[in-house]
């Protein structure tokens, strides 16, 4: 078994999995258990300001998407940060320290946008013992209409500034949680690094509606007649947050900030793919949620295999890896060319891949009387939507054509060489390559 | 001389070669990639899992579907053999059907669970054959324990102490090791010498030294034992059989029915194995079942299975008797065996009707068979053993009998039903114990 011992901007954990600000962890009775279980760390769920504790709604907070089966594929939520008394929550996060001294406990900070509010809050949570703080800059509803969570997180100057305090009353690191609902991550994240931050966590939840009652006409989740939008996360956004981490990780000039990812992990490789995306750890919410703490035990040994099959010795060896494998479309290989295949002994003949490729795309696989389903080549533009529609995983491939070879669409023979856009003879802007 | 199903007697080479390839060919496929990818799919995750109860050994069985839904099928083997170091075979061989798959909330619900024990070969046959053995033994202690039996009990609680760092002497009677694995359970459950390839895979382990043809009440006692050893396990499963307490049991043609399987088990050439027409099976377990089942995919053209008692009694599961009526054995039940009737073999059995008190009816009626196997039960077969507890050696806590320093479990033990997976489970808790009252 691999080591999985993970040091995340100097603070420890024994694995690089961390329970996300949510209710998940939002008593030391449900953060009691996630140790036992295994969990590495958790971000407790979001502290306010002292003063009258918030109020939630009384009627169903999440609404929620499916695939086959009923497995829930994304969950909304119109939940506000914790609605216990704050010293409640600082008593337990110091109990829970104590006796958990090698696990990660890293406070979730939400106040208005105030010197003094948010060096109050520090004092207190750094009496618990924590080890880190998160600003939360994402809570797209709600607390957002009180001029806090993403209301902040949208402007890269209130980032900065929030930052700044934050790094001005507190030796603890300080964690910026991103919220999505922006146009360019990059920038709330340089805000954060300009501010001094020692890391971003990303994605908080994204706007959204689930779905709409069609019978009262209210969207969902509907009290009492009406619903607001809410904040999307789980499986469904990860292919979102895989992105927003990536696009910090290659940005030259955002080199170097540590990332802890979020959004939609479930299992051992969407936490391996953030990691090698550059995320140092990840966070999770909804798969605890839908599963349990024990969960995690999945990620662990499943995590801890992949290490051993690569000979990983440590997580950091993972961390990173893939992003200079991310390009500019501009720079992909326009010589690589791919031809689909498909595996007669494993096809079950349902014609799925007919279907997309005759209605919607090339028109480059044939069907027999006897239901033989057969690529093309002189059709197939190697697009992979017949491998996305296939119900049998490998039964489409694609295969590369060797160099010398003749592609049949094109008539050309493929070159050996590589060659992208930027130097195509159709690009008006192409220099030629040297 | 060529035989068909037709030929009188008892008599070989009823079928053709490929036949008899076909009849004793894996029961259930193993499941491939894409099928266990989506048997995986259908587990719940249930919190609590009514299935991991269920399963003599706790399997965590949700962990270990998840782990190959994940791609992970050898971490999935590894929570599979951390509870139960047979899980290979407790994968082809388990009742799943009263067991964890029964109480599956896929079962109670739609009536289809999750195939559990298919994706648990799976993951377990996926790790065998990357040839890996995830165990490692803990610091040599110096303390030397014998285990006498060297089935599913003797064998789990071989490989248990030998990983806490103990030194095993293996011992058993037969000539191989594996007990009813080799030797009893049913030829297409575990297809393709996976017994022995099991016991060469767990003994990778280290420190376990198997030791055959050695008999306790022959080469050993359990004094010797219990002088020479810090402690000792009785995993010596039930080796003698019930008789059925007629005149003439002991015509020609009249066998057990253990020692017809155990043959079976043990031929390289199925064609050369003899087999009546007309064969009757006395009993209402799984070795009558499996009896019965083989010899009519040995090529007898009628098999009776009769019990005394009605259907519902049985000791074989629904899922083996439907096994059984669908190969074509034909079961009779609520009647019992009054008369063996026959010339120096047997050529009738004569039965009577009983009501379900076992009150004979008076009704008669006899059934041809020139070859009639007892199933009726099996018996504890050794001396100079600890007290009993009726006929088996009696034992309280994880296994401790009567005797110091003594532990006892499977099928010899009592307690637990007579399956492979309690036999695991019980060699398993009574290493822990003696691991414990060793190291304490
Ligand atoms: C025909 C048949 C089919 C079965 N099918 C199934 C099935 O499908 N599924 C299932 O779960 N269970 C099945 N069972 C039950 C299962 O095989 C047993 O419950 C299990 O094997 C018990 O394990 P054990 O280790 O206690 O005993 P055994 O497997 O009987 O092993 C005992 C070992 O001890 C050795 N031994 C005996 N006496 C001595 C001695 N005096 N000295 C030294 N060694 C000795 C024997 O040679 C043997 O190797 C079946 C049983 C039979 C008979
Ligand atoms: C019910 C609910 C409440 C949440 N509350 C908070 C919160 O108080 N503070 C916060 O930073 N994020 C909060 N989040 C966002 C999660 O921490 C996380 O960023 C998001 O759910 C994406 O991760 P996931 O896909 O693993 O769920 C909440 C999410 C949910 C579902
Ligand atoms: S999950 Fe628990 S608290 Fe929530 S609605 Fe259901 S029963 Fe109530
Ligand atoms: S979609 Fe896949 S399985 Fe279906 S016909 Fe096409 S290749 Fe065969
Ligand atoms: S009971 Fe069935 S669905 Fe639930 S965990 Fe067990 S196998 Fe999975």
């Amino acid at each position: 078994m691999a080591d999985l011992t993970s040091n995340f901007i100097g603070i420890k954990s024994p694995n690089p999995f961390w329970l996300a600000s949510a209710p998940p962890t939002d008593k030391e009775y449900n953060v009691r258990r996630a140790f036992e279980a295994g969990w590495g760390g958790v971000v407790w769920k979001t502290l306010g300001e002292e003063g009258p504790p918030i109020v939630n709604v009384n009627g169903p907070r999440y609404g929620a998407i499916w695939g086959a089966d009923r497995r829930l594929l994304g969950l909304n939520n119109i939940e506000l940060i914790t609605d216990r008394p704050l010293q409640t929550n600082l008593d337990e996060m110091t109990r829970v320290k104590k006796d958990y001294p090698d696990r990660a406990i890293i406070a979730s900070l939400m106040v208005p946008v105030e010197e003094e509010s948010w060096k109050a809050i520090l004092e207190k949570v750094a009496a618990t013992g924590c080890d880190g703080v998160e600003l939360n800059f994402g809570c797209p509803h709600g607390m957002s209409e009180r001029g806090m969570g993403s209301a902040v997180g949208q402007v890269p100057e209130y980032v900065q500034q929030v930052a700044e305090w934050c790094k001005k009353h507190t030796d603890l690191p300080v964690i910026v949680k991103l919220t999505p609902n922006i146009t360019d991550i990059r920038k709330p994240a340089q805000a954060a690094k300009d501010g001094g931050a020692d890391a971003v966590s990303l994605i908080n939840t994204i706007n959204s509606i689930t779905g709409v009652d069609l019978d009262i006409f209210a969207p969902e989740p509907t009290i009492d007649g009406k619903g607001a939008h809410g904040g999307y996360c789980g499986p469904a956004v990860k292919p979102i947050a895989l992105n927003m981490v990536a696009e910090i990780a290659r940005t030259p000039d955002l080199q170097g900030l540590p990332i802890s990812g979020i959004g939609g992990v479930t299992t051992w490789k969407d936490a391996a793919e953030f990691m090698a995306l550059g995320a140092g750890n990840v966070q999770v919410c909804t798969a605890a949620m839908t599963y349990g703490f024990k969960i995690v035990q999945e990620m662990i040994s499943g995590l801890s295999h992949y290490m051993d099959e690569k000979g990983f010795t440590s997580v950091d060896q993972l961390v990173g890896r893939a992003v200079p494998n991310l390009s500019d479309w501009q720079h992909l290989n326009l010589n690589y060319v791919t031809k689909a295949r498909i595996d007669q002994d494993a096809c079950i003949n349902c014609g799925r891949c007919y279907a997309a490729c005759e209605d919607t795309s090339h028109q480059a696989i044939s069907m027999s009387e006897d239901r033989v389903f057969e690529v093309i080549d002189e059709e197939c533009v190697a697009c992979n939507l017949c491998v996305n529609v296939c119900p049998v995983e490998d039964c489409i491939t694609m295969e590369r054509l060797a160099p010398g070879e003749v592609d049949k669409r094109t008539g050309k023979v493929v070159e050996e060489e590589y060659a992208n856009w930027t130097m195509h003879p159709n690009n008006p802007g192409a220099c030629a390559a040297e | 001389m060529t035989h068909n199903a037709l030929s009188p007697g008892i008599v070989p080479g009823r079928l053709q070669a490929q036949d008899y390839e076909e009849n004793f060919a894996d029961l259930h496929e193993p499941l491939d990639d894409h099928e266990a990818l989506v048997a995986a799919d259908r587990c719940y995750f249930c919190h609590d899992a009514p299935c991991i109860t269920a399963c003599p050994t706790d399997i965590d069985i949700p962990l270990f579907i998840r782990q190959i839904a994940t791609g992970t099928p050898e971490a999935a083997a590894e929570t599979i053999l951390g509870q139960n170091i047979l899980g290979g075979m407790c994968a082809r061989v388990c009742p799943t059907e009263t067991l964890c798959e029964e109480v599956c909330v896929r079962e109670v619900a739609e009536g289809k669970p999750v195939l559990i024990g298919q994706l648990q070969r799976y993951a377990t046959d996926t790790l065998m054959a990357a040839g890996k053995h995830p165990f490692k033994r803990a610091e040599p202690t110096g303390k030397r324990i014998a285990v006498v039996g060297a089935g599913p009990a003797g064998l789990s609680c071989a490989h248990r102490l030998a990983m806490h760092g103990h030194d095993v002497a293996l011992y058993d009677g037969r000539e191989k090791p594996g007990g009813l694995n080799e030797y009893g359970i049913a030829a297409y459950k575990t297809v393709g010498g996976f017994a022995q390839a099991e016991v060469d895979w767990l003994l990778q382990i280290g420190g376990i030294k198997v030791e055959t043809g050695k008999r306790l009440g022959r080469e050993l006692t359990l004094d010797a034992l219990r002088d020479q050893y810090d402690a000792v396990f009785l995993g010596v499963g039930l080796g003698g059989v019930n008789a059925l307490g007629l005149e003439a049991e002991d015509k020609d043609g009249i066998a057990d029915a253990v020692d017809f399987i155990a043959e079976l088990r043990q031929a390289s050439d199925l064609s050369a194995l003899p087999v009546g027409r007309d064969v009757v099976v006395i009993g209402g377990g799984m070795t009558a079942v499996d009896a019965a089942v083989q010899s009519k995919l040995l090529g007898a053209l009628n098999v009776s299975l009769v019990y005394r008692r009605g259907r519902d009694r049985m000791n074989a599961s629904v899922f083996e008797q439907d096994l059984a009526a669908s190969k074509g054995v034909r079961i009779i039940t609520n009647a019992t065996p009054v008369a063996i009737h026959g010339n120096g073999a047997v050529r009738e059995v004569e039965f009577e009707y009983t009501d379900d008190t076992l009150a004979p009816t008076g009704e008669r009626f006899r059934l041809p068979a020139d070859q009639l196997f007892k199933a009726i039960g099996q018996a504890l077969d050794a001396e100079g053993l600890p007290e009993l507890d009726g006929r088996k050696i009696a034992v309280t806590g994880a296994g401790r009998t009567s005797v110091d320093r003594v532990w006892a479990g499977g099928d010899c033990a009592a307690g637990g039903d007579d399956l492979t997976v309690t036999a695991v489970a019980e060699g398993r808790d009574a290493a822990e114990d003696i691991h414990a009252s060793l190291v304490s």
